[in-house]
């Protein structure tokens, strides 16, 4: 036919070595040498239990960094999502004291998660406000009624099969929070690459003007995804909460920067527009073995964070470095 | 002139602290006394001279997390030598604080300018290695009280005129750099680097290198900060300053400082600080839980950025000759 | 059109035997996927204004940016004094002597106005600190010299696009240029403004400055120019003294044919009004806008740059909101308070800023095609990509775009190219309207037929049109009825009875 010398393909068949290239791949690379390393460095990490153990340091963590993974690809970021975590704990840990049931706490958890969620997305949406100061703000502000109530004091009682949350196991070794946060990192995964909405997102946090004149309702794309980083906040309050067994005001202190620093080792952009929802995956395994494995050489997890610290900017800036100096 | 003037941020700061302190004083008239408002201005001096460095890095559209870490941290170092070596003189002490600060400073601003990765993500990662630095060199010990050498301790508060040193050093600062804000070549390139950046480049500015020396002095004023803190309070371990970062940068929002860059001054960061510190301080003195403290600066925050973005808020452009005339 | 008197002629031949000052040889630029500049080679000369011809595209905004330090040439070189010169930086080009007052105002809203124009190389007092007092003093002379009451301390946001304008110049002049590029100087300034600008560029030609003047409108260039240069496709079609031509001559070089051939003859039958526009007002960008519009009409919106056309219409596709008035369409009346809001009532909007309003570069065609039509590719939510890429094909097909594949991203596309992904974005919404501004700045001449021939197209199909556009030609060749603004006003309706290129411009300038 003469026509499909014109036709234009659908797509170049993407070659091996770019998708080797991809910085899922390097992530994976980095978290097999880290397994590698640890199950070298320690007798104790091959095993079941403790590689079980080692996943709470992180679900938590990721199902945020999920949402916040969408929030970021379209070019908001929200601080408060530790401060979320302490203000919704802290109201369930209210309703404990008047007596209510495991069902209602886990309303209340998802229900302070949501209205903290709406709260920011209105301050951004509605008000046009950039979200790293807004969320600066509610960060004190969450955590701030979070020490008004309780002060240094604390809230303990939660009924036994509340703790069932953070401690429970469904099968074998396969806690309930690791059930959980594969499922979040399911749902996370068709929303964003399979649906209109993920499609939106993306084209927003690459040119929020042009979306905008596309006819992309903007503003309200992005007031959802406050509220589902809320929600989720809320959700991980309730795993920490049940976990832990108590809770203080400064609960989950610091963990909005390592949410980010997750979504971002994931290979989100933080300037929006680009990454994928299995960086974060990964992301979230590398900053799991990474924490564990140290902890099994008794390092102390200050030192940890150093390490945190470095593959954060090292993952960045080795290939920058190698193209600056390629280019010279 | 005059019109400007009272519509100005700082004018409206001035007046909400005149009235702050008002109110507080009408439940505690001690709190007007010189000597109590002294020590108020003395607390706040570390915060007003971060805020000051963090505002030079919000007007070139990046943000330095790390500020608090980088205090620690110089603060750790400088106790330590001092234990090793009593008798440095305090002079070679603060030199060493500045220039280590600064070179922390530089190391976040070589990776914005040389590699262009995000400020917030070299900062925060920065941030978490300055911390977990202190903790490798000091082994997780305190520096205490008895270590220190006296002349070491009593510099910061060393009176002068009725105010300590420390004091005097934040408004030696304030005026150092509303001079270099305003008069030198540096300072107008902040403005223009963050006001925009495109014109800059075609304007002769290299605006990567212009932030470079914004984290330079935002480091330096931390390390200077660093010692000011540990010797203040004769102690220094790992977690000193923690989350101090985010009143800093809540100073500067308070202050009137725009995140997105290339709109702020140095009184406007002077007076976001002082805001803060003044409730921080008044809240034990007319009975309130320190506890509220956090919510309340939290407050303080997002209703600045509302009104920031009220004041910025872009009017779009004047076409009509009616339209001209009115503003 | 002016002609230079025969008398001053021989002069001007025997001046321009005196050494360039800055001279372009042979300079190519090359971007990814075009060749922006082809052995370009330019000579400025002390004492002149060459003038810079050329269509919107054709390589003149490059000339400028190799010329101040913006962009380094792939290939060529750069004579300054006849000496071979790099200008890594803008600060080497301004080193050189090369200052340029550019297309749109590149100050700076927060600093004041002295600032700006001193930006850079303030005067220096006491312990190296900038001295307020002499440039602030200096600020005012240089603004008195070319007319302007400005306060130079005022902070330069609180000031109007004209005299923003104004400032852009002082801040040329503030520098001891010798070479003086301007680049549509007047586009948004009053007659009175022009005026004083000719006296302004005259002075400096009698201070043996060389002057770089590029234009769109042919009567000034013949006003003021002694060289002209005019280019095409990144290349230089022609140069010599602006004597030696007439402006048919300069058409003709600068679109490569006869202005008549290039819009497609199309049959004029016009349908039931679709949109009834009624006194829409913005408080500061245009007032009192009354038109209706047809089936298959194209009406064209004339006037200079800055005369409040884009605004309107990005008040009409919902995106400026605060507006007055009310719209129709099919006589109902609409609210429109969002784009997705217009898109839903079959209104939609090619903006002139293709690269961050119209299309999203960094994603791949197919998704920019796709985007205000989700709806229409998924089920229940979810992208169902052999449909996606179907409506791709579709839309892309009858604009016979040119690309490897679909999921090439749009920002390696052609400037004519990238206009086809974002009209067949829209068309794919099945629009009632289409507002098309600027569609062919920075379009090739080849793509550019193909615009015009398919915008008669669908007017014929049916589609209303309202087209934007600078361009007297092509404002004459496709409109039915042109609307003319200036200063956020709606001067004048032609019609083809009184269609006529000095009609146009007397009404857009107010002269």
């Amino acid at each position: 036919m003469t026509i499909s010398s014109r036709t234009i393909p659908d797509r170049l068949r993407s070659p091996l070595e770019q998708r080797l290239k991809s910085w899922e791949a390097l992530l994976l690379l980095v978290a097999i040498c880290i397994f590698a390393a640890n199950s070298f460095a320690s007798p104790y990490f091959l095993n079941a239990w403790n590689l079980s153990d080692a996943t709470f340091n992180f679900t938590e963590k990721a199902m945020i960094a999920f949402a916040m993974a969408l929030l970021i690809i379209s070019g908001e970021i929200d601080l408060s999502v530790a401060s979320i975590i302490a203000l919704s704990s802290t109201a369930m840990g209210a309703a404990v004291q008047m007596g209510m049931g495991t069902p209602i706490l886990v309303l209340i958890g998802l229900g302070v998660g949501l209205l903290c969620g709406s709260f920011n997305g209105l301050l951004v949406t509605r008000m046009g406000l950039p979200s790293i100061v807004v969320t600066i703000g509610t960060m004190s502000l969450f955590r701030g009624i979070s020490f008004i109530v309780l002060g240094d004091q604390a809230y303990r009682g939660y009924p036994s099969d509340f703790s069932w949350f953070g401690q429970g196991y469904v099968w074998w070794v396969i806690s309930f929070e690791f059930v959980l946060f594969m499922v979040i990192a399911a749902i996370y995964f068709v929303l964003l690459h399979k649906t209109n909405f993920g499609r939106a997102v993306y084209a927003i946090g690459n040119n929020p003007t042009g979306a905008l004149f596309s006819g992309i309702r903007v503003q309200r794309i992005k007031f959802i995804l406050f509220i589902l980083t809320g929600l989720m906040s809320g959700i991980a309050a309730i795993c920490l909460t049940a976990r832990l067994g108590s809770t203080r005001p400064s609960i989950a202190t610091g963990w909005e920067l390592e949410v980010v620093t997750m979504v971002v080792l994931g290979g989100i952009s933080i300037l929006g527009g680009s990454g994928t929802i299995v960086g974060v995956i990964i992301a979230a395994f590398v900053m799991g073995l990474v924490t564990f494995g140290l902890g099994l050489l008794n390092v102390p997890g200050i030192v940890m964070s150093i390490v945190i610290g470095a593959l954060l900017i090292g993952v960045i800036a080795l290939p920058r470095l190698w193209s600056v100096w390629r280019a010279r | 002139m005059v019109k400007r003037f009272i519509k100005s941020r700082e004018t409206f700061l001035i007046c909400a602290i005149i009235l702050l302190i008002t109110i507080i004083s009408l439940r505690f008239p001690g709190f007007i006394r010189p000597q109590n408002l002294a020590n108020v201005f003395n607390d706040t001096s570390p915060l007003i001279l971060l805020a000051i460095g963090q505002m030079i890095v919000i007007l070139t559209k990046c943000i330095d997390l790390s500020v608090a870490a980088n205090l620690a941290l110089t603060g750790m170092v400088v106790a330590m030598v001092n234990v090793a070596a009593p008798e440095l003189p305090i002079v070679f002490t603060l030199m060493m604080a500045v220039s280590l600060g600064a070179l922390l400073g530089m190391f976040n601003g070589i990776l914005v300018w040389k590699l262009a990765i995000p400020s917030i993500v070299v900062t925060l990662g920065t941030m978490t290695i300055f911390r977990g630095t202190i903790f490798v060199i000091s082994d997780g010990k305190w520096v205490n009280s008895h270590e220190m050498s006296s002349a070491f301790k009593a510099f910061p508060r060393m009176e002068i005129l009725g105010l300590p040193v420390l004091g005097w050093i934040a408004i030696i600062t304030v005026m150092v750099f509303t001079l270099v804000m305003s008069r030198t070549t540096l300072g107008r390139a902040f403005y223009a680097a963050g006001g925009n950046p495109h014109a800059a480049t075609y304007a002769g500015i290299n605006v990567g290198k212009t932030q470079f020396w914004a984290f330079t002095i935002s480091g330096a004023l931390a390390g200077l900060s660093g010692y000011l803190w540990v010797s203040r309070f004769a102690v220094s371990y790992v977690d000193i300053a923690g989350g101090f970062e985010l009143d800093v940068v809540a100073a500067c929002v308070i202050g009137g400082v725009s995140i997105m860059g290339g709109i702020g001054t140095v009184i406007g960061a002077l007076l976001g600080a002082l805001f803060l510190g003044i409730i921080k301080n008044a809240l034990p003195v007319i009975d309130i839980s320190p506890f509220w403290q956090m919510a309340i600066s939290g407050c303080a925050i997002i209703i600045a950025v509302a009104l920031n973005a009220q004041a910025n808020r872009k009017k779009g452009r004047i076409i009509l000759k009616r339209a001209e005339l009115k503003t | 059109m002016m002609q230079k008197q025969a008398d001053a002629i021989l002069p001007l031949k025997e001046i321009s035997k005196s050494p360039a000052v800055l001279e372009l040889k042979a300079v190519t630029k090359v971007f990814p996927g075009v060749k922006a500049l082809s052995e370009v080679s330019l000579k400025l000369i002390p004492g002149e204004v060459t003038a810079l011809v050329g269509e919107n595209g054709a390589g003149k905004s490059t000339v400028v940016k190799i010329l101040t330090g913006i962009y380094q040439p792939d290939d060529g070189i750069i004579l300054v004094d006849g000496q071979p010169t790099i200008f890594p930086v803008p600060q080497a080009a301004s080193q050189s002597g090369v200052t340029a007052i550019h297309q749109e105002t590149v100050l700076f809203d927060e600093l004041s106005v002295a600032e700006n124009i001193f930006l850079g190389h303030a005067p220096r007092g006491r312990f190296g600190l900038i001295d307020l007092k002499i440039m602030n003093k200096k600020s005012c002379d240089i603004l008195h010299s070319i007319g302007a009451r400005i306060d130079p301390e005022q902070k330069l946001k609180d000031l109007g696009i004209a005299n923003k304008h104004l400032v852009a110049i002082a801040r040329a002049l503030s520098t001891d240029a010798r070479v003086v590029i301007m680049d549509e100087p007047t586009a948004s300034l009053s007659h009175k403004e022009i005026e004083e600008l000719y006296e302004l560029v005259e002075s400096l030609k009698s201070q043996g400055k060389a002057i770089l003047f590029i234009s769109h409108k042919f009567d000034e260039i013949f006003r003021i120019a002694d060289n002209y240069t005019v280019f095409r496709d990144g290349q230089i079609i022609g140069d010599g003294a602006i004597s030696d031509v007439t402006d048919a001559d300069l058409v003709k070089m600068m679109v490569g044919r006869d202005v008549s051939q290039i819009f497609p003859k199309r049959k004029t039958s016009l349908g039931k009004v679709i949109l009834q526009v009624k006194s829409y007002t913005h408080p500061t960008e245009f007032e009192d806008i009354s038109f209706t519009l047809r089936k298959g009409e194209i009406l064209g919106f004339y006037g200079l740059v800055g005369a409040g056309r884009s605004e309107f219409m990005q008040a009409l596709f919902g995106i400026t909101l605060n507006t007055f008035g009310t719209i129709k369409i099919e006589d109902k009346p609409v609210q429109i308070k969002s784009p997705a809001d217009a898109v839903e009532n079959g209104i939609v909007y090619v903006p002139e800023d293709r690269g961050r309003q119209g299309a999203i570069l960094d994603l791949p065609i197919f998704q920019n095609i796709t985007l205000p039509s989700l709806g229409k590719i998924s089920g229940n939510g979810f992208l169902k990509l052999a449909k996606e890429f179907k409506l791709a094909r579709d839309y892309t097909e009858r604009l016979e775009l040119r690309a490897a594949s679909f999921d090439t991203h749009v920002g390696n596309l052609s400037g004519g190219n990238q206009q086809k992904v974002v009209i067949a974005k829209w068309l794919a919404t099945q629009p009632k309207i289409i507002i098309l501004d600027e569609p062919t700045k920075g379009v090739d001449i080849g793509s550019k037929a193909a615009v015009h021939e398919f915008m008669a197209e669908l007017a014929e199909q049916g589609l209303a049109i309202i087209m934007v556009s600078s361009e007297i030609p092509e404002v004459l060749g496709m409109s039915d009825r042109v609307i003319v603004m200036r200063e956020g006003r709606m001067v004048t309706e032609l019609n083809e009875n009184n269609l006529q290129p000095e009609t146009l411009v007397r009404h857009a300038a107010g002269i």
